[in-house]
């Protein structure tokens, strides 16, 4: 059955539920990486938010009104679309898009925020607050507080408020207030730093709707879960348009969360290949880059045991990307779990290469892609050429470029 | 006089200091804030501080407010780190009480539990405080401290259900670290009104001295501290003035007021 026939989001759909043996441990741990560490008066709420959101996850109510959200509000399920003029320069491999940038406010994000909204309603919590980079994540959070009547406040560094004045806008006519973080790199970690204060603070009244699978558990394994429809709904999609799973599956990984979410629906299935496309910037060697995988080393970060970016000394580097929804020099447990387990391969793509991939796409295809997925469809082009005309990708176009606009003029002297 | 860099000796320290119905200060200062800093660490003892907590600062304080942040910000600017901090430690003249180190866990885990539990000891400091660090995660460092001799204290906030914090109480190693209220470090008006419930509580658990951080920055709330903790702890009260300029021997002066409060009690 299809989801277009009205099925309802089964539990087995929304959640793993160990079905691949891939759920964190019960103190959060995929393997070594994840867990806790965060500050003693945040414990007893992420209990809180861990045992609701369990009796969520097998409540029928529950995943019916999520799921009637994603379909009337969200704009689910999206669809496929193949891409053979694009494909041209990926040695002929098929190439197929998953389009979660037609989804509403332009972005995966939109799939937990509704999803952690409305676990915010059963939590009996009144306030939610978020951290943004780009500002997708803030856009999507107040996007749901509005629709669901919470009160909202956005953390974003002070030089993404600069740099995103758009997505401040948007998020002030929502509703939101938007906090400008001076402190640190004024950029998104330190909004995310800024973000826990506020919510050691206020923990009793408020939610901190986290934005990708990074955090203390219960998060890496509530956001995967409510972005895991991407891929539930991509591999049925697949099935029915080529007859066979794809062999390999492409995405852009920052924190994660739009790779968790079309990775896991294919964690089982062997023979389809898992690739993750992180920011390298200017470049591996010129230090400029957000390779946290790829170039990073085990340490803890907000809350988690993962790879991160960090100096001889253990202090966190800034990361760039000209995409600011990868420019995080942290990363989901899960991911850094699927890594060294061997099960997905992670790799960089540059500034440049990106950028050519965002070009390539709008002028072959008519669509204009975020910088952010860009990075997957420039891994596609490369994986394409190495795999030959046999293959079939599939590529999480998890957002739109409209918000890119700027960067593109910058970038192509439009 | 108990020998301050002996294994356990923070808390054998401290207990007997507390056993002669003394009020404890422990004076918090972020290590290598200046030029010469470790001379703070000589004042706060001639200020009658019992212990002094040493910040190694970290790129990323979740559980600072906007002073200690700061203060983590300049030292970090200075080229501070937790290496050089144990050089100026080991080199600085001994302040004849214990010191106990705090930091965020990426440090720890940045040399691994076992190296830096050893390279605190080598610097002659005898316990530790990770704010990040909860009780179930403690594990791993808890076995390196204690291998090392290195008092490893933790922290329970007012929203610790009791189960737990007899968890803490009985696992915790020098004293209880009682964060006084829901929220980060820095000034405040007045003493929250959790602190007095939740120092109870721990007490119900254990005899293990009690200490009272996050918001204790006046001789009055040191005071009303005192009534049931058996000490505190007084980190951004010291760090602002330290930020605004002020040399050891302010810093000497005002601990002094928070002595003389404390012994009043």
């Amino acid at each position: 059955m299809t989801a277009t026939e009205g099925t309802l989001l089964t539990a087995a759909d929304l959640a793993g539920n160990g079905v691949h043996g891939d759920d964190p441990d019960v103190h959060g741990k995929f393997g070594i990486f994840g867990g806790r560490y965060v500050p003693e008066a945040l414990i007893p709420a992420l209990d809180q938010v861990a045992a609701e959101y369990e009796r969520a996850r097998n409540d029928v109510a529950f995943l019916r009104e999520f799921d009637h959200l994603l379909r009337t509000y969200a704009g689910r399920p999206t669809t496929l679309t193949e891409v053979p003029r694009f494909a041209e320069q990926a040695g002929g491999a098929r190439i197929i898009l998953k389009r979660e940038d037609l989804t509403h406010t332009g972005a995966h994000k939109i799939n937990n925020v509704l999803g952690q909204a409305l676990l915010t309603k059963r939590l009996g919590k009144s306030r939610v607050i978020a951290e943004t980079g780009a500002g997708q994540h803030g856009v999507a959070t107040a996007t749901a507080a509005a629709l669901m009547g919470l009160e909202c406040v956005i953390y974003m560094g002070a030089v993404d408020c600069e740099r995103q004045a758009l997505n401040v806008a948007r998020m002030k006519l929502l509703g939101a207030t938007v906090v400008p973080v001076h402190n640190g790199s004024k950029t998104l970690k330190d909004a995310i730093n800024e973000a826990f204060r506020d919510w050691v603070t206020n923990v009793d009244s408020t939610h901190y709707l986290f934005g990708t699978i990074a955090g203390p558990h219960p998060f890496p394994e509530i956001v995967r879960d409510f972005a895991r429809i991407i891929g539930v709904e991509a591999r049925r999609q697949m099935l029915e348009l080529t007859g066979a799973l794809p062999d390999a599956v492409c995405a852009a990984v920052g924190g994660g969360s739009n790779a968790i979410g079309i990775f896991h629906a294919f964690i089982g299935d062997q023979n389809v290949a898992l690739h993750g496309y992180e920011a390298g910037g200017r470049g591996l060697e010129t230090g400029e880059h957000a390779l946290t995988l790829t170039a990073g080393s085990v340490g803890v970060l907000h809350g988690s045991r993962t790879y991160v970016l960090q100096d001889e000394e253990g202090q966190t580097i800034e990361s760039h990307s000209i995409s600011a929804g990868l420019d995080y020099p942290g990363v989901g447990p899960e991911h850094a779990w699927l890594k060294d387990s061997g099960r997905a391969t992670y790799h960089g793509i540059t500034d440049a290469e990106a950028m050519e991939a965002f070009a390539l796409l709008a002028r072959t295809e008519g669509i204009i892609p975020a910088i952010e997925s860009s990075h997957a469809l420039a891994g596609a082009l490369k994986l394409g050429r190495e795999l030959g005309s046999e293959a079939t990708i599939l590529v999480n176009l998890s957002g739109r470029g409209d918000k890119d606009m700027g960067t593109a003029m910058k970038y192509f002297n439009l | 006089m108990t020998d301050i860099l002996a294994p356990g000796a923070v808390e054998r320290h401290l207990r007997a200091r507390r056993d002669t119905g003394r009020g404890l200060l422990m004076p918090y200062v972020t290590g290598g804030i200046a030029p010469g800093w470790t001379r703070y660490l000589e004042a706060f003892a001639e200020a009658g501080a019992d212990a002094i907590e040493v910040g190694l600062p970290f790129s990323d304080p979740t559980l600072d407010g906007a002073t200690i942040q700061q203060a983590s910000e300049t030292a970090l600017a200075r080229g501070a780190s937790t290496r050089r901090i144990l050089a100026d430690l080991a080199e600085g003249r001994d302040p004849g009480v214990p010191l106990v180190a705090s930091t965020y866990y990426n440090l720890v885990l940045h040399d691994g539990p076992e190296a830096f539990c050893a390279a605190l000891r080598r610097a002659g400091v005898g316990g530790l405080i990770v704010p990040d660090l909860p009780v179930h995660e403690a594990d791993e460092l808890a076995d390196a401290a204690a291998a090392a001799g290195i008092d490893l204290a933790l922290l329970a906030s007012p929203a610790t259900p009791q189960p737990r914090l007899a968890e803490i109480s009985r696992r915790s190693r020098g004293f209880v670290y009682a964060v006084s209220l829901m929220g980060t470090t820095g000034e405040r008006a007045a003493l929250a009104a959790s602190a007095a419930e939740l120092t109870a509580r721990i007490r119900r658990g254990t005899d293990r001295p009690v200490l009272l951080g996050f918001g204790i920055s006046t001789p009055d709330q040191a005071r009303e501290a005192r009534r049931h903790a058996d000490g505190v702890v007084v980190g951004a009260a010291v760090m602002r003035r330290v930020l605004d300029g002020a040399g050891p021997d302010d810093l000497r002066d005002f601990l002094a007021t928070l002595r003389q409060a404390l012994d009043q009690e």
